[in-house]
């Protein structure tokens, strides 16, 4: 995984069902690249922390600026000072599984 | 005291101001249409759903409020996609409230489930899937907040049948919610007028977002004091007065030739309450290429989306209009206003010779003849509706309802049904395709139902004409699909419904014909013949620059 081309994009959000639909149907919808998620419930479980790796080239503005208007993000941030380990142990674990 | 789901649904939609919801009912709305019945509020029965979104739209547009239209699960949800994703595109605030299968059946493949949440999250500014009908004392007024603050859009609400019927002790009910507005930064403000002082050929190019925040009155003050051209998107027709010498009129693929051609020569683009859609910017590249740009908008994510901005406020545009106005010098900017005179006699916008009644652009402005500025025209998509957007000149914000972003044929006719219900005293005139008219034509038996002042005028020329003109000027005039065999006798089926109907190429005279169809109250349907070949002209071709005109050099 390439430091410099990869961004993390950390996410608070409200946690229900469709949240992840929103967020997911808003890469899909704008072909945006997604190339991880990490989602945890947090607190008391009423919100969810997400991680999603994205690729830093011109078009993040407009997915950070997208993703700030889905009611259901409550935060947003871009963690320039996280490396990538966590998303490098995630793909070999499912380079592992194989097919 | 105890209410079901449906009752505190009805209740909500009461104190929120709702009078009239056009819908249709089903299994899985039948408890929320049992409390319709038992409120002050009257039911409007569309006879197809996508009709019942459209008069949504029409009430919504037109008043710029908040409306709200009903379907039942599966089919009936469905149905309203195609107006839902109208609404998103033409940012509108409509809130389509859907039924949906009993919670426990859910996933679970039942009778008429769809997943209404899943089908509706694309296509709406949010959607809602209710658990518990307490969730509706949350929802609803979250849910018209939504739809109508920032940038308006739609809101899709699924209400299983079981939440409908589920009784809950209420004690307090909610009050409407406002979404606080964003102080503009002074700095900005000032900055931009700077710019504008500086500048030496100045453009307003603006946008639907004029009319959604009410700063038409604002626009006309500020262009004004500093004698600033305005060019319009087809969103923003009626927000600036089309009198004068300031109004450019519409811009982008069918904009005048002098329009399309002082954009290149602008020094400042003032692009205020617009998103640089394709159809008007053509290539976004060349676009203003000599222009420093200042972009202001309510939708953060419209900056910088499309075209680098040099100045930017993300913000209501009428705040911004009021605060920077103080600033901008008194200007009567001689040399940009004869330079602009100039270009209007070199490349004008011609009008054909008036004795031809029935080219498009006469008969248009034959219709504006016969209609009151504050009456509300409606279009369908194709020709016709360049046409109107060319000839019609409206002098009012809210007096153009047209499907722009989306593009959908069928929508006319049910939102000037829709435009007559929210506004009583003023004539609605959808003027309409011989294609797009069959989209909705269901819709006559509502009109007859409620009698109101709707007049339908089809322009018929037996084709689906802006798909035929298409491959009349790039598929080398290989035509298919798009000349109609058969189209039926509109005066007839007009009459079967009960209503009024008229061929103006019957008559001897078509003028005599239109006046007294126009004159008399309730409804009616015109059927005006329109040449095949009539083309929308000038023309920008898909993908070229606005500078690369096609046609409309002078009258064939
Ligand atoms: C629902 C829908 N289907 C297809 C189109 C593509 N389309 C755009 S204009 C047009 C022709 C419309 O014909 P008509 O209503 O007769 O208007 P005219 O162009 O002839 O004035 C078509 C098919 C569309 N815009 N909407
Ligand atoms: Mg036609």
């Amino acid at each position: 995984m390439n430091k410099i081309a990869s961004t993390i994009i950390e996410l608070t959000v409200r946690n229900h069902p469709g949240a992840m639909s929103h967020i997911t149907g808003l890469f899909s919808r704008r072909g945006f690249n997604l190339e991880g998620i990490l989602c945890a419930s947090i607190g008391n479980g009423e919100n969810s922390r997400m991680y999603l790796l994205v690729e830093n080239n011109s078009r993040l503005e407009q997915i950070v600026k997208q993703l700030q208007k889905l009611y259901d993000v409550l935060k947003l941030r871009i963690r320039h000072d996280y490396d990538h380990t966590l998303f490098n142990r995630l793909h070999e674990l499912i380079k592992g599984e194989g097919l | 005291m105890y209410y079901s789901g449906a009752q505190i649904l009805i209740k909500l939609l009461e104190k929120f101001g709702i009078r009239k919801i056009p819908g249709i009912p089903g299994g899985a709305n039948l408890p929320i249409y049992s409390a319709l019945a038992d409120s002050s509020i009257e039911h409007i029965l569309a006879r197809h759903e996508q009709g019942a979104g459209f008069i949504a739209q029409g009430m919504a547009r037109s008043t710029g409020k908040p409306a709200v239209c009903f379907a039942t699960s599966g089919p009936g949800a469905t149905n309203l996609l195609t107006a839902i994703a109208d609404a998103k595109l033409d940012s509108v605030p409509i809130i389509a409230i859907t039924g949906q299968v009993p919670t426990t059946y859910l996933g679970t493949d039942a009778f008429q489930e769809i997943d209404t949440y899943g089908l509706t999250l694309p296509i709406t500014k949010h959607n809602f899937l209710i658990r518990s009908p307490a969730e509706l004392l949350e929802v609803i007024p979250e849910a018209f907040r939504i739809a109508r603050d920032g940038r308006p859009g739609p809101v899709a609400i699924d209400i299983p049948k079981d939440v409908q019927f589920e009784k809950i002790k209420v004690s307090k009910w909610p009050s409407p919610k406002r979404t606080k507005i964003k102080k503009i930064d002074q700095k900005t403000i000032r900055k931009i007028a700077q710019e504008i002082n500086k500048a030496k050929k100045p453009l307003l190019y603006i946008g639907g977002g004029i009319i959604s925040s009410g700063a038409h009155l604002a626009l006309r003050k500020f262009s004004g004091k500093n004698s600033i051209p305005v060019t319009s998107t087809l969103m923003g027709l009626g927000a600036f007065l089309p009198q004068g010498s300031l109004y450019l009129g519409m811009l982008g693929m069918h904009g005048a030739r002098y329009t399309n051609l002082l954009l290149k020569e602008t020094d400042l683009l003032l692009a205020f309450g617009v998103r640089f859609d394709d159809r008007a910017t053509g290539n976004i590249k060349e676009f203003c290429s000599q222009a420093k740009i200042i972009h202001i908008d309510i939708d953060y994510a419209e900056i910088d989306k499309l075209k680098k901005t040099n100045i930017s406020i993300a913000g209501d545009i009428k705040q911004a209009l009021e605060q920077i106005l103080p600033y901008l010098r008194r200007d009567a900017r001689r040399q940009w206003l004869a330079h602009i005179e100039k270009f209007k006699k070199e490349y004008p916008f011609f009008m054909p010779a008036k004795k031809y009644f029935f080219q498009p652009l006469n008969f248009i402005q034959a219709i504006n003849r016969h209609l009151a500025p504050q009456d509300i025209i409606t279009t369908d998509v194709g020709q016709h509706q360049m046409w109107v957007a060319q000839a019609y000149t409206f002098s009012y914000p809210r007096t153009f309802l047209t499907s722009g972003g989306l593009g959908t044929m069928g929508f006319g006719f049910p939102a000037a049904i829709g435009a007559a219900l929210a506004n009583p005293g003023r004539r609605a005139v959808c003027i309409s395709g011989d294609g797009s008219f069959l989209m909705n034509i269901q819709e006559l038996a509502t009109l007859a139902d409620l009698n109101l002042d709707v007049a339908v005028i089809i322009m018929n020329n037996k084709n689906l004409g802006l798909v035929r003109q298409q491959q009349e000027l790039f598929y080398g005039k290989k035509y298919i699909g798009t000349f109609f065999k058969s189209n039926p006798d509109f005066t007839k089926i007009a009459e079967s419904f009960g209503i009024r109907g008229y061929d103006l190429g019957k008559a001897k005279q078509p003028a005599k014909m239109l006046d007294e169809a126009l004159r008399k109250k309730g409804p009616c349907v015109i059927n005006a013949p329109i040449h095949y070949a009539e083309n929308v002209m000038p023309m920008v071709a898909p993908g070229a620059a606005n500078s690369e005109m096609i046609g409309g050099q002078e009258y064939e």
